[in-house]
């Protein structure tokens, strides 16, 4: 379904990002407030999705009435996360997926990605 | 530093706790001067849905001095006062760039908790359980304060801090309720609750040159405090039959706009034993007799924050009045600055609302008062400055 919506749509850089086979569902996506270029300077995926390296397929289109970049990804069929994210991703990978989204938007909109306060445990107790 | 953390159901305590530290480029760190109670915190506060943990700092509504910046923050600078926003938006998003950022994108930890909720992730607020990506709360010595840019703003100079304080959340919650009710010149404006929310929307009605505001409430003390400050008649629910007072008062239309301020049951212990297994929220009364005595064609604005799904909804009197029903969550950058000036120029007058005034250690003193009404109490606000009473 994604593939016809995205079809429907000029692509951004799709050389760069499609590969394989087209979408075929399990798509995890967000709509960033900046133009694609932004989204990936220079067809380069965002720091958060990049750590997932190739496990992930990436895919971005312009979302309607100017909100921006639709910017999607999901788990290669058949892929396993590399390192840490595997181990944080347990039994919900797409979990993983959507964080990093979720940061990528996050530091194209704002700069930075919001972080919690430090627990009292990681500074050492209380002071 | 002290702050005022959640201890279990009903109870809360001043502890020792971390300061806060700047965590991110757009934070700010606030030293508090005075909090207030305020009735979304009760639900928390008797320990329903959604679960603050033990240690959570509460109060969503608070101002003080700005004491240190991220290198991203440009409108504030050490030394500044400041009141602050209740809920966390962060002002880039297409939500927040439109206007809406009560539904910012970015404003929250844990996003994950709404959306499992709501089927959306909505933006965290200060005093809300960090679980459900709230922020450590106001009622401390210091806030961090996210996005201070954009939830932070500069108080003018001849606002005192009682009145700049109702700028966090409860102002610009009752300039949104009138605002979203599309209050005009000549409208009618039906009120349930004369809390601190309640008259503020009724002040709001009045300045956008409302034609009549009726405020319901059974507590004699807040109806007095309502007639004297806001232009609004009042109406006792305990002593009339609240359709047919509000018909009566109407010319026989109804009301153009009812906005429910009165929120959860009051404890928000549900009354009945199968609520109490089920955890259902107390039916909101109000909201039932606001669809049910609105106009045809009106609008009614649900402003009390519900902790539970509410079943047995008059929809059909919603659909057969075509009844346009709105929810709100204030945030400050459309309200708070022109809510501020009216303040500077003595149009909008909050300080009788902060009827009792506590040091931080007699916040269980300071929230029981709050929730049982007694005493006159409309808010306790908390000051750290304050000596705890000997
Ligand atoms: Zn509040
Ligand atoms: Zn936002």
């Amino acid at each position: 379904m994604l593939a016809r919506l995205a079809g429907a749509r000029p692509r951004v850089n799709p050389a760069d990002l499609h590969t394989g086979a087209p979408p075929a569902g399990g798509w995890e996506v967000v709509t960033i407030n900046r133009p694609p270029n932004e989204v990936l300077p220079g067809g380069r995926r965002p720091e958060p999705l990049r750590r997932l390296g190739r496990a992930i397929q990436v895919d971005v289109w312009p979302a309607p009435a100017g909100r921006g970049t639709e910017l999607a990804a999901r788990i290669r069929p058949g892929a396993t996360l590399p390192g840490l994210a595997a181990h944080v991703a347990g039994d919900d990978p797409a979990r993983v997926v959507r964080t990093a989204l979720r940061q990528a938007k996050q530091f194209a909109e704002t700069g930075e990605v919001l972080r919690a306060d430090r627990s009292p445990i990681d500074r050492g107790l209380a002071g | 530093m002290r702050a005022l953390c959640w201890t279990g159901a009903g109870r809360v305590a001043v502890r020792q706790v971390p300061d806060p530290e700047l965590r991110n480029g757009h934070d700010a760190i606030v030293r508090v001067r005075l909090s207030s109670t305020c009735g979304g915190d009760l639900p928390l506060l008797a320990g329903r849905a959604p679960y603050l943990a033990d240690g959570d700092v509460l109060g969503h509504e608070f101002l003080g001095e700005v004491v240190a910046v991220g290198p991203q923050v440009h409108r504030h600078r050490v030394g500044d006062r400041v009141v602050v926003s209740s809920t966390v938006a962060c002002g880039s998003c297409w939500q927040c760039r439109s206007g809406a950022p009560w539904c910012c994108d970015n404003g929250n930890l844990v996003p994950e908790a709404s959306e499992l909720a709501y089927g959306q992730a909505v933006p965290g607020a200060f005093g809300r359980p960090t679980a459900a990506g709230g922020f450590a709360g106001g009622h401390a010595e210091y806030v961090r304060v996210p996005y201070a840019d954009v939830g932070a703003y500069g108080i003018p100079e001849p606002v005192s801090d009682e009145r700049a304080l109702f700028a966090a959340d409860a102002a610009p919650a009752g300039w949104l309720a009138a605002e979203l009710g599309g209050v005009h010149p000549g409208a009618v404006v039906a009120v349930w609750g004369a809390g601190a929310v309640g008259q503020l929307t009724a002040r709001a009605a009045s300045l956008l040159g409302a034609d009549r505001v009726i405020i319901l409430d059974p507590l004699e003390d807040r109806l007095r405090m309502a007639r004297r400050h806001t232009a609004a008649e009042t109406v006792d629910p305990r002593h009339a039959d609240i359709p047919a007072e509000l018909r009566e008062r109407t010319g026989g239309r109804g009301p153009d706009i009812c906005v429910e301020a009165v929120g959860p049951a009051w404890d928000g212990r549900p009354r009945s034993l199968a609520g109490r297994f089920t955890g259902a929220a107390e039916r909101p009364r109000a909201v039932y007799e606001a669809v049910h005595s609105c106009r045809k064609g009106g609008t009614v604005v649900v402003l009390g924050e519900f902790t539970g799904q509410v079943d047995a909804f008059p929809l059909d009197a919603v659909g057969a009045k075509g009844l346009r029903v709105r929810g709100a969550r204030p945030h400050g950058a459309g309200q708070v600055p022109t809510l501020l000036e009216r303040m500077a120029r003595d149009e909008l007058r909050t300080e009788h609302l902060a009827t009792h005034r506590l040091p931080l250690e007699e916040g269980a003193r300071g929230y029981a008062l709050f929730r049982d009404r007694r005493d006159g109490c409309v808010r306790a606000v908390f000051s750290p400055d304050l000596p705890p009473a000997g």
